[in-house]
This record gives C-alpha cells, sequence and structure tokens, in this order.
C-alpha cells in the first residue's frame, strides 16, 4: 500500500513543478510565520524588548499549560470517537452492493456539505436544555430534569467528530477497499474466525488508512475554532480561542504569537507521531 | 507426510446456485468423488466453475442441494470449519505476514504453539522446496514460488479436501508445467482429495484421475481422461476437449452401437452413436478429430482438396476442402518420409476407425 505505482518514480519529476505552490507558501504562510516567530520573542506588547518571556509564562502559568492539555486531549477524544465509529462505516462500505455504497457514500459525505455554522447550531438545537434530545427522554419518562449536554467536553467532542467524521471514514474506505477480498476468504478457509480475520489481516493490512485518517480527523479537531466555542461555550477554553482572546480583546500580540507557535510544535509532535506510526506500517500491504 | 489424513470423499449432490443477481451459475450438479482422486472441473470462462468451488469451501450457501464430505453434510458449517484447504488463483498470500507466518497461519488459528507451528512451517516449507525463504515477505517471493506458499500453507491445514481455483493461469509454461508436476506430486504424497478448476484442457487430462466437464452451469461429463477424449457424450465435450472437425451429414440407419451417416461432404460413413441413439434421416454432426483421419488410395470415404499443409515437428497437419465446401483438418504423424501433398491435389479420406467418429443429433 502506499508504494508509487510502477509506470514511473515520482522523484524523478522535476521540482520546478513545484515552484507555483512553493512560492505561494512562501508569501503567505512562511513568511506569517516567520513574521509571528519574530513577535512571539518579545517581552513587551509594544515588541520593543526582545526575550523569551513569553514562552516562559506560558510553560509556567499552570492555566495556559491547562488549556494546551485539554485542546491536545479534545483531539484524542474526537479522534478516537470517529475511528470507532468511522471503521463499521468504512467496513460496511466494503461489503454492501453498489446502491448502498453510493447511499453511505452520501451520508459521510453530508457534513462537508453543509456550512460549520449551519451544522453548530443545529447541534446547538440538539444538544440544548430544551433541546431535541432533553425533551425526547424528559418526554418519556427517563429525567425529570434536562441534562447539562451543550458547554461540556462530552457535547463538543460529540459535535466535533460528527463534523470530522469524513475525514476519517473516506482515508478509511480507501485503504479497505485495497485489501484483496480472497485474503479475508483464505484467512477464513484456514480456520480462522471473523475476529481473528479482523484484528490479524483486516485491521493490520488497514493500517495506513487508520494513520491517514487520524492524522486528519486530530489536526482538524484541535483547531476547529466555530464549534469548538459554540459548542462549548464560555467555560471551555481550547487553544484557537485563547489565541483569539489574547490577539483580538487583550492585544496581546506577542503572547498570542508565543501561543501559535507553542500550539503549532504541539500539533506537528502529534502529527510526527502519527507519520512515523504510517511509515512503519508502509512495509504491509501493496504486494 | 506419514501423519497426513487419508483424502475424505466429496460428494456433490444435485447443487444448483443463482445468484441474488437472478444469474443461475450452476444448475443441478452431481459429482461422487472419492477419497484421494484427483478431480478436474474443467470449463470455458463463466461456466460456473468458481461458484462451485465456492460452495464446497462454504463461501457461498447453494441454493439447493447438499454437499456430503466423508460422512457429513457440511451446508451448515461456515468455511472456517469445513477444513476445507483452498489456493486462490492470485494466491491471496498474507502481504504483511513473513512466509513462515503465512504457512502456519491456519495452525496459529487452531491454537497450536508456536514452536510447534515454527516447526511444521518449516517442514512444509522443505515439502514444496523453499526451506530458505521463511523469514522474506510474499512480495519478495517469484509467482511460482509464492503458489508453492499458498499450497503450503493450505497443506498446512491437513485439509480433507483441497480446492485449486485455476492455480496455474498466471503462469508462464515452463513454470507451469514444473508446478502441475509439483501439486500431482504432493497430492500423491498427501493422498488429499483434490479439486482442480480450469479452463485448460490439456492440464486436465494430464493432471486428473477424473475430468467434470461444465458447460453454462450444467454438468456435461464427468470421466476419465480417455473417457473424455475418447468417448464425449455431448457435441460441446467434443468440441471443446481437443481439436475436432464437424461435419454435418443425414442419418442413413442406426442401431445402439452404430450409426451410418452420409456426410453432405459427399460420403456414407460409420460412426458411433454419441449422445444416445439416433433416428433415421435425422440430421447429426459428425466430429472426427484431424488424427483420426486418414487419406485412403481407394474409391471409400470422401473427396476433399488440399488447401495448406502446416509442418508442426512430430505432425503435419493438412487443410482440406471437401465437395460442400466446408474445411477439414487432418493431421498426420511424420513417420520416415510422408508422401508430399501439393497444394491443390485431390484426395480421399476417410475415419481410421468406426469408433472414432462420434455423431451427435443436430442441435436447431
Ligand atoms: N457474485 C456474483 N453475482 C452474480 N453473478 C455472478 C457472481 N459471480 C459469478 N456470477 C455469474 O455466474 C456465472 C458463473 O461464474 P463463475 O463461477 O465465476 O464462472 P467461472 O469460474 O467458470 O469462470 C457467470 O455467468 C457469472 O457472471
Ligand atoms: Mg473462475
Amino acid at each position: 500500500m502506499g508504494a508509487a505505482p510502477a509506470s514511473r518514480d515520482v522523484t524523478s519529476y522535476g521540482m520546478g513543478l513545484a515552484a507555483p505552490l512553493a512560492l505561494f507558501f512562501l508569501v503567505f504562510f512562511v513568511a506569517p510565520l516567520l513574521q509571528l516567530f519574530w513577535l512571539s520573542l518579545h517581552n513587551d506588547t509594544a515588541g520593543l524588548q526582545w526575550g523569551l518571556g513569553q514562552y516562559l509564562h506560558f510553560l509556567t502559568d499552570p492555566f495556559s499549560l491547562g488549556v494546551l492539555g485539554s485542546t491536545l486531549l479534545l483531539g484524542a477524544e474526537v479522534t478516537a470517537v470517529c475511528l470507532v465509529l468511522g471503521f463499521p462505516i468504512a467496513w460496511l462500505y466494503q461489503r454492501v452492493g453498489p446502491r448502498l455504497q453510493t447511499i453511505i457514500i452520501l451520508i459521510v459525505l453530508l457534513p462537508l456539505l453543509t456550512s460549520v455554522v449551519v451544522r453548530t447550531f443545529a447541534w446547538i438545537v440538539i444538544l440544548g436544555r430544551q433541546g431535541i434530545i432533553n425533551a425526547t427522554l424528559q418526554w418519556l419518562g427517563v429525567i425529570d430534569t434536562p441534562l447539562k449536554l451543550l458547554y461540556t467536553q462530552f457535547g463538543v467532542v460529540i459535535a466535533l467528530a460528527q463534523v470530522q467524521m469524513p475525514l476519517m471514514t473516506l482515508p478509511l474506505i480507501t485503504a479497505l477497499g485495497r485489501i484483496d477480498p480472497n485474503l479475508d476468504d483464505a484467512s477464513c478457509s484456514l480456520g480462522a474466525g471473523s475476529w481473528r480475520t479482523f484484528f490479524r489481516i483486516v485491521l493490520p493490512l488497514s493500517l495506513p488508512g487508520v494513520i491517514a485518517g487520524c492524522t486528519l480527523t486530530y489536526a482538524a479537531a484541535i483547531t476547529a475554532f466555530i464549534t469548538q466555542s459554540l459548542v462549548g461555550g464560555g467555560q471551555m477554553l481550547f487553544m484557537p480561542m485563547y489565541l483569539y482572546q489574547q490577539a483580538s480583546t487583550l492585544q496581546n500580540w506577542p503572547f498570542a504569537a508565543a501561543i501559535s507557535i507553542i500550539f503549532l510544535l504541539a500539533v506537528l509532535a502529534v502529527v510526527s507521531v502519527f507519520t512515523t506510526l504510517g511509515r512503519m506500517s508502509r512495509g504491509y500491504g501493496g504486494a | 507426510m506419514a501423519d497426513a489424513p487419508s483424502g475424505r470423499s466429496l460428494v456433490v449432490d444435485a447443487v444448483t446456485h443463482r445468484y441474488p443477481s437472478g444469474a443461475l451459475a450452476v444448475e443441478n450438479i452431481n459429482l461422487d468423488i472419492k477419497g484421494g482422486e484427483i478431480i478436474a472441473l474443467l470449463g470455458p470462462s463463466g461456466c460456473g466453475k468458481t461458484t462451485l468451488l465456492r460452495i464446497i469451501a462454504g463461501f457461498i450457501a447453494q441454493t439447493q442441494g447438499r454437499i456430503i464430505i466423508g460422512d457429513d453434510i457440511v451446508d451448515a458449517l461456515p468455511p472456517n470449519k469445513r477444513a476445507v484447504g483452498i489456493v486462490f488463483q492470485n494466491y491471496a498470500l498474507f502481504p504483511h505476514l513473513s512466509i513462515s507466518e503465512n504457512v502456519a497461519y491456519g495452525l496459529a488459528a487452531r491454537g497450536i504453539d508456536n514452536v510447534t507451528r515454527q516447526r511444521e512451517a518449516q517442514r512444509l516449507l522443505e515439502l514444496v522446496q523453499l526451506p530458505t525463504m521463511a523469514e522474506r515477505l510474499p512480495r519478495q517471493l517469484s509467482g511460482g514460488q509464492q503458489q508453492r506458499v499458498a499450497l503450503a500453507r493450505a497443506l498446512a491445514i491437513k485439509p480433507s479436501i483441497l480446492l485449486l481455483d485455476e492455480p496455474f493461469a498466471a503462469l508462464d509454461k515452463n513454470l507451469r508445467l514444473d508446478m502441475q508436476i509439483e501439486v500431482k506430486r504432493l497430492q500423491r504424497v498427501s493422498g488429499i482429495t483434490t479439486l482442480i478448476v480450469t479452463h485448460d484442457q490439456e492440464e486436465a487430462l494430464s493432471m486428473a484421475d477424473r475430468v467434470a466437464v461444465l458447460s453454462h452451469g450444467k454438468l456435461e461429463q464427468f470421466g476419465s481422461p480417455s473417457d473424455v477424449y475418447d468417448r464425449p457424450q455431448t457435441l460441446f465435450v467434443n468440441t471443446f476437449v481437443g481439436s475436432t472437425n464437424r461435419m454435418p451429414g443425414v442419418v442413413v440407419s442406426a442401431d445402439r452401437t452404430a450409426a451410418k451417416v452420409r456426410l453432405d461432404a459427399g460420403a456414407e460413413i460409420i460412426a458411433r452413436p454419441a449422445g444416445g441413439t439416433l433416428s433415421e434421416g435425422g440430421r447429426v454432426t459428425v466430429c472426427i478429430r484431424p488424427e483420426h483421419l486418414q487419406f485412403v488410395g481407394d474409391e471409400t470415404g470422401f473427396a476433399g482438396v488440399i488447401g495448406m499443409s502446416l509442418p508442426l515437428g512430430a505432425t503435419v497437419v493438412h487443410e482440406v476442402t471437401t465437395a460442400d465446401g466446408s474445411g477439414v483438418k487432418v493431421s498426420q504423424a511424420r513417420i520416415g518420409e510422408t508422401r508430399a501433398l501439393e497444394n491443390g491435389a485431390a484426395v480421399r479420406l476417410a475415419p481410421l476407425a468406426p469408433s472414432l467418429a462420434n455423431a451427435f443429433p443436430a442441435t436447431l
């Protein structure tokens, strides 16, 4: 899996073809990033005094570290929920007829086809005190007082999981689709039951898809500003909102810049763990 | 393989399968296979061979009929409980497992301990003559080697039946012959009842104790290679297995063992009524293989004109155009100096023996 087709090695193409994109990145990504870094190296808001004060502040402040920790944890939870819910969908997709496949793809893609704001407000309607879930449970007599669902970690995880689900499911569908269906049959004919076949054959061979899906979902979940803020409300603070507050409300640009850099490094660390796992799993598949 | 189980018998009892799409893939197939036999399932692409194989393995539940292995009706058993070994056309080795892990896979599923597994895998790899490949990954092996591994993997579980789906189709010609010999050797050593699916008639005739010929989901004939080749029961078998000349004609007189037929090509010959009794005056198709026709010097047989002669090593094949304008192939053994037959020479042809001309009632 993942190996380039034998026709032509991608590395043999001239690098010139990548120039337009490289230029774009240089101007609109690398340059601002450098500026951000430069800004973060100032101890005062005016940007006159050089120093590592902002970083020291962040790394010694329990509140800031708490925000970073809960953001990374949020990403992990959303990724786990997406993986657990997305894998069966992807697995099912490979085993149904073409008509059901179309329907599954449509359902999977649906979150991408609606605006983030609309989707998020829909979750507010569903999770609110007078929302659909609470109203139904009360009507059924399961609960007397409404459950607090909105403005909780649970609410944010569920809403984010729904939004990011396609990022997990699509790579999984691709990875599972590349597994030769005869392998299933071979395993079965050798006496293995469904669980052994799943854990020894299907799961290892789908690892590249699992890792791609986790990387995408994770990166998208921890940076999802709108959903985090609207479903999380005032009580829950995650890195993107923290950053926004420091920059826009408090006008503390150097500290906001330092937050950005630290957040970026934290995300890069997590993503590189994923890609290392991915490279290790490259040995699998593609025979 | 001293500890190998002697092969169990396999009965396919009136099996019919219709896919949910409506396609009738196999229809009322009956096969009675003795333990230790090697059987070829022969037929053109799309005739239902794979479907039948998958029914026996338990991957498809047949619409009607029963599968009996040994004394057990196995219809209710899932594939992992049937002890049926399969070698897939594309080998289907597990790409992420080493060769020895592949071979030991079925043993692990049976809860056999690691040491025994390793030893058994090594023994099987020696059996298929790949003792040094244990640590490699499947993609590091050639096609023929992968096939041997697939075979070792299937044999590791000591199956009561071994199924091979077009096992040699992807191999080039020399390798194919090597593997055919190899499989036959392993089958003889292990005594496992073996079913080989193939669309290659030479492969079927050379490897199998008995050949089942399928066409459009129906069993046309089930018999020894010489039965199928020399005494075909249907026109399909006669034309699909080996090459043959089809000559139309009319029955002059017929009893159960012989029929006198007037060929449209212009001669009366004696033929064997192959597809049941023939009625006088009915139209028939007479099949005579190229090697069963001979040139005759007298006025017997039918007349023709030599078109082209192809020297094919041990034999020479002549294209002859008969009086009714149809073409007939004659194959002549090259013994000593064959009579020079020029293009356009007038000749007369007759079957070597009446039993070598098969008359089938003409369809249509
Ligand atoms: N999964 C399937 N669904 C519907 N029809 C099928 C399926 N598999 C095979 N068939 C049909 O059944 C017939 C027999 O197929 P198959 O057993 O694969 O033939 P063979 O192996 O002899 O080439 C073909 O007409 C094929 O189109
Ligand atoms: Mg087939």
